[in-house]
């Protein structure tokens, strides 16, 4: 098994726990954790299977910038969410449900 | 534009613009907006006539906008077409003069005339559709701008009979489309024209030609109300008595019947159908809601409600007129679509003048009316012969012209359908004739609002339409075969729609 | 074609940095500007009969971006400019001078349709990643500014649901990009070929699974109700109009692009959009039929109307499927933004969101109330309205290829349409108790209502060029 492949292998198992976390945890910066550990995985596998040769290609590591970029963004409208929702329930839990 | 193109346009226009201004209007504006609606309905009339004019010389009225590749929104004044707009175009400036007495102060009268005037537009689309795209367009804006004047009163009766309508309505127009979208898909278009477009599909077709038959006039046979789809129609005369007059005695159940009429002679052909055997069925629906309606109405003390079932029963007279094989039945058919318009929306006109002059609702509460408001009671005891089929009046020409086409067609148990339906108008109007005129009066009316002033028994706005349209069914019966009566041009439709030559008596 | 990108970035930029009186005047000026260019694009797209193609700042791929127009495109990016040009002019009498969501709302509004029009123009699907992101970030943004603890929480759990979508079409694109080494669609459509190895086949799943969850198709509708029902009206005007409508494109767009062999050696694919679409609209319709809420009942009313875009999927190998699609996207799109920024002036107007509560509108707020009425026109698929000529298109596609009970779906749902809205026409047609007051409403609000829904009902009457201008190959 080449480095690479190991590398995509992680990323996918890391992808379906954090996936796993986002959907089931309730604590709202768990959830945040769970969706960073979500983004690593998928960015892991693009660059694992990209350089299967062994040769580093530059456009997945360049897309895998931007995506960090872009996930810190989400990770960052999420906290202040999270911690305006504390401010003015004094929970770090989604309340039930209203239709 | 030709002006060939435009003058379908204008008689389209002159309610449309007319409408959509009103809604503009603040409410108090009482002198524009009755000047607009006075003037779209009057250079309407002066258009029609111009077209009736040219089509009887031969002239050919159309034009036709592309709305998606391979589907127009078209129209075309024909012959058949303007039978039906020139009633709806008279009957309109009446019914625009009387309810303009009958809501007066009123609250809503800016929405009130603004959906009418739509309404009559959609009617008039119906009437002028090339094909059964356009038709059905303004079959479903029919049923949406009629719905407003239906609820307009806004209480809870109102709002419950306006669901009714709707929900039939509905139901009717999806099963319409559902046959037009598939005639669509089989024959590419849907353009109507002289002895029908359907034999073009080869004898394979035969079993989806019939279903598509099926759903197509069960979707106009709803605003038709044929039986069993008739359930609207007492329903809706929650409605101020204009619409009823206009609308349920005209507008919507004669674009029904009139869709009835061109979906057997311009999409299926009467030849093509009576081939496929479509006819009989159609003429025993036809026959069934005739005695049916009849009877209702005999077991109603509303008088409206009488008068609601009384149309389901007489516009069954049109649909067996067509389902007649054969060009009398046809004229008969057509000639009964303006004659019972005429005598229909006369008894509506009075009803509505007993209601708002005295208070009176119901057929037992109408004894000795005749001597408070003669004129108005006269006009009523026309129309109400008219429909029993009495000599001189339209009604004794539509019901000639009807029994004979039975006759001619070998359907001698149709004259026995027409015969046990007047037997049941007698019955249910004759006793309304003898308590108006023979009856005493009772000491007080249930509410009177409008006092008798010299001759005039009710507001002026009132009592005219009523007398005028009375005129017109004495003039439609005892002038029929004069140049310009519906009698004559129910004639030369019959010519144009069988493709052998045709030999009339 | 770039400055449709750059433009709403722009005054985006400058509503952020100026006080918000003055980011609505940009934002209007720089809409106005976008719509005509929306049109220009259009009518080359339209008269040129190909794609135009354009590389940003004279870099191709696989290093620059590429951005590509075709039929597609060219209409979506025109139902988008057309429908947030009259709802920044609401917007700019909705919200008051001191309104802290109104300084939100310009910026926010600004990106979201940034990112839409480079979603719509974007090449390749990495870039299209981003624009998913960034028009799913300035949403939430939308939904939560301004708002208190409910609308909050609505936000955050519209946040997860979006960035679970984007990631798992992001885990797609990276399978894709190792399976092959190139995200540009227009490289990958002649790759990918029905002998794919398996690993495309995950990829294609996820993505789809993933864009299905952001466009709320059933049963992954769970955040769309709280999210669109609860925002300021002009929010969930450009919520329900537009930004679900992306997501969707973004799937027929790979549906029938580079995925297209994998579909064609397993037909049966298509069922499954169709299901859940037909599962939609029923389920939709119950539960605007049930809704107690104004908003909530338009909002329930989106899923179901979602539903319909997906019935067009066992029809695409036919003809006329991408047409009665973009019709339908094109009739919602405007009919809902009307629906919805109506609702805000009654509810502004009566101060409660109850759909009984609307007793006797019909006397005070007539245009309002007539706007309203179309809108709904549309969406029961009444002639003449752009909902009926969706209609018509796909029934007439469906009877194409036979698939009769799509025709019954459809007219159920229309069916089941009328019940709704006529629950709440009947409500305010009802005479209101006298006492109720009824508080002042600028005229802006609603005319603009109105602008919109006789757009909708107008484009029923002339469909030919719409149609014409989809059809133009990528």
């Amino acid at each position: 098994m080449s480095s690479g492949l190991l590398f995509a292998c992680v990323g996918a198992l890391l992808f379906a726990m954090g996936i796993a976390g986002v959907i089931l945890i309730g604590h709202l910066l768990r959830r945040i954790l769970a969706f960073n550990v979500m983004g690593s995985g998928a960015f892991l596998i693009l660059v694992g299977l990209a350089q299967r040769n062994d040769v580093p290609d530059p456009v997945p590591q360049a897309m895998v910038l931007t995506g960090i970029v872009v996930t810190v963004a989400a990770t960052a409208l999420a906290l202040a969410l999270v911690r305006r929702l504390f401010a003015l329930t004094g929970k770090l839990e989604l309340p039930a449900d209203e239709t | 534009m030709t002006m060939n193109e435009l003058l379908p346009m204008a008689v389209l226009a002159t309610s449309l613009l007319p409408g959509l201004a009103i809604f503009a209007l603040p409410e108090g504006w009482i002198v524009l907006r009755t000047t607009l609606n006075l003037f779209g309905a009057i250079a309407k009339l002066v258009l029609v006539a111009v077209l009736l004019a040219g089509v009887a010389a031969g002239e050919e009225y159309g034009v036709r906008f592309a709305v998606l590749p391979g589907l127009d929104l078209a129209f075309k004044a024909d012959a058949l077409g303007l039978l039906f707009v020139s009633l709806s175009a008279v009957l309109w400036l009446f019914t625009t003069f009387y309810a303009i007495g009958y809501l007066e102060g009123a609250p809503h009268r800016s929405r009130f005339f603004g959906f009418f005037s739509l309404c009559v537009t959609a009617t008039m689309g119906i009437a002028m559709a090339a094909n059964l795209f356009t038709f059905f367009v303004f079959y479903e804006l029919l049923t949406l701008s009629t719905f407003p004047l239906v609820v307009h009163r806004g209480t809870d009766k109102a709002m419950k009979g306006g669901t009714i309508y709707l929900a039939y309505m509905l139901i009717g127009g999806t099963a319409l489309l559902t046959g037009i979208v598939w005639l669509h898909h089989l024959l590419g278009h849907t353009e109507f024209a002289h002895t029908g477009i359907a034999a073009a599909l080869g004898p394979e077709y035969a079993g989806q030609l019939k279903i598509i038959f099926l759903l197509l006039i069960a979707g106009v046979g709803v605003k038709a109300a044929l039986v069993p789809l008739h359930g609207w129609l007492p329903q809706a005369m929650v409605a101020p008595a204009p619409v009823s007059a206009l609308l349920h005695a005209v507008a919507v159940v004669k674009a029904g019947a009139f869709g009835i009429v061109r979906i057997v002679y311009e999409v299926y052909g009467v030849e093509f159908a009576q081939s496929l055997d479509l006819l009989t069925p159609l003429a025993i629906m036809a026959a069934v809601t005739i005695v049916w309606g009849s009877f209702r109405a005999l077991l109603q003390d509303d008088l409206k409600k009488r008068l609601a079932y009384s149309t389901v029963s007489q516009v069954s007279y049109i649909t067996l007129g067509i389902a007649l094989f054969g060009p009398i039945g046809t004229i008969g058919g057509l000639v009964h679509l303006v004659h019972q318009g005429i005598m229909k929306i006369t008894l509506f006109f009075c009803a509505g003048n007993y209601a708002e002059t005295l208070g009176i609702h119901k057929v037992s509460e109408m004894d000795g009316v005749g001597r408070r408001m003669p004129l108005t009671t006269l006009a009523f005891s026309i129309g109400a012969l008219g429909m029993m089929g009495a000599p001189l009046t339209a009604g004794a020409i539509s019901k000639a012209w009807l029994s004979e086409g039975a006759t001619a067609a070998g359907m001698d148990w149709a004259i026995w359908v027409l015969w046990t339906s007047s037997l049941l108008n007698a019955a249910y109007f004759l006793p309304i004739l003898w308590r108006t005129w023979l009856r005493p009066a009772p000491v007080a009316w249930p509410e009177e609002h409008i006092p008798a002033r010299g001759w005039r028994e009710t507001a002026l706005l009132l009592l005219l339409p009523p007398l005028v349209t009375a005129t017109m069914t004495l003039a439609a019966g005892m002038l029929a075969e004069s140049p310009g009566s519906p009698l004559v041009w129910a004639k030369l439709i019959a010519e144009r729609e069988y493709r052998q030559g045709v030999t009339l008596p | 074609m770039i400055w449709l990108i750059l433009l709403p970035l722009l005054w985006a930029s400058l509503a952020f940095v100026l006080e918000p009186g003055r980011g609505k005047w940009l934002a209007i000026t720089g809409l106005a500007m976008q719509t005509w260019l929306a049109f220009d694009l259009a009518q080359k797209v339209g008269a040129g009969g190909s794609a135009i193609f354009h590389a940003v700042g004279g870099w191709g791929a696989p290093l620059g971006i590429d951005l590509t127009a075709d039929g597609l495109s060219a209409a979506m990016l025109l139902l988008t400019q057309c429908v947030a040009l009259p709802l920044a002019v609401y917007a700019s009498a909705y919200y008051k001078r001191d309104d802290a969501a109104g300084a939100y709302f310009w910026p926010l509004a600004g990106f979201l349709i940034a990112g839409l029009n480079a979603l719509f123009l974007s090449a390749d699907l990495f870039n299209i990643y981003i624009t998913l992101e960034l028009v799913g970030l300035a949403a939430v943004g939308l939904v939560a500014a301004g708002g208190g603890a409910q609308q909050v929480a609505t936000a955050l759990r519209y946040l997860f649901a979006t960035l679970v979508g984007s990631g798992l079409y992001l885990l797609g694109v990276a399978l894709i990009y190792g399976a092959y080494g190139t995200v540009s669609i227009a490289v990958l459509t002649p790759l990918v070929t029905s002998e794919a190895p398996r690993l495309v086949w995950i990829a294609g799943g996820l993505m789809l699974v993933g864009l299905l969850l952001k466009t709320a198709l059933f049963p992954f509708h769970f955040w769309l109700p709280p999210a669109h029902g609860g925002a300021p009206a002009p929010v969930s005007a450009l919520l329900s109009a537009l930004v679900v409508k992306a997501s969707f494109y973004l799937i027929l767009r790979l549906w029938i692009g580079p995925f297209a062999p994998l579909i064609a050696v397993a037909e049966w694919l298509a069922w499954g959009p169709a299901a859940l679409g037909t599962l939609a609209i029923f389920w939709g319709s119950w539960r605007a039929i049930r809704a107690e809420r104004l908003k909530m009942l338009i909002a329930y009313s989106t899923v179901a109307q979602l539903g319909y875009l997906f019935l067009i999927f066992p029809l695409l190998t036919g003809h006329g499927a991408i047409q009665a699609g973009v019709m339908q996207a094109f009739a919602h799109g405007l009919a809902k933004a009307g629906m919805f920024v109506a609702a805000g002036v009654f509810i502004k107007a009566t101060g409660q969101d109850k759909v009984s509560g609307l007793a006797g509108v019909v006397e005070r707020l007539p245009i309002t109330l007539f706007a309203f009425g179309l809108s709904c026109m549309t969406l029961m698929g009444l002639p003449p309205s752009s909902g009926f000529l969706a209609k018509w298109l796909l029934i007439e596609a469906a009877l194409d290829r036979g698939y009769w009970w799509l025709v019954v779906v459809v007219l159920a749902g229309g069916l089941l349409a009328a019940v709704y809205v006529f629950r709440v026409l009947r409500q305010a047609f009802l005479l209101a108790p006298a006492s109720t007051p009824l508080a002042a409403v600028p005229r802006t609000l609603e005319w603009t209502a109105f602008a919109l829904a006789t757009a909708s009902v107008l484009l029923g009457l002339r469909g030919v060029e719409l149609v014409q201008l989809v059809g133009v190959p990528a």
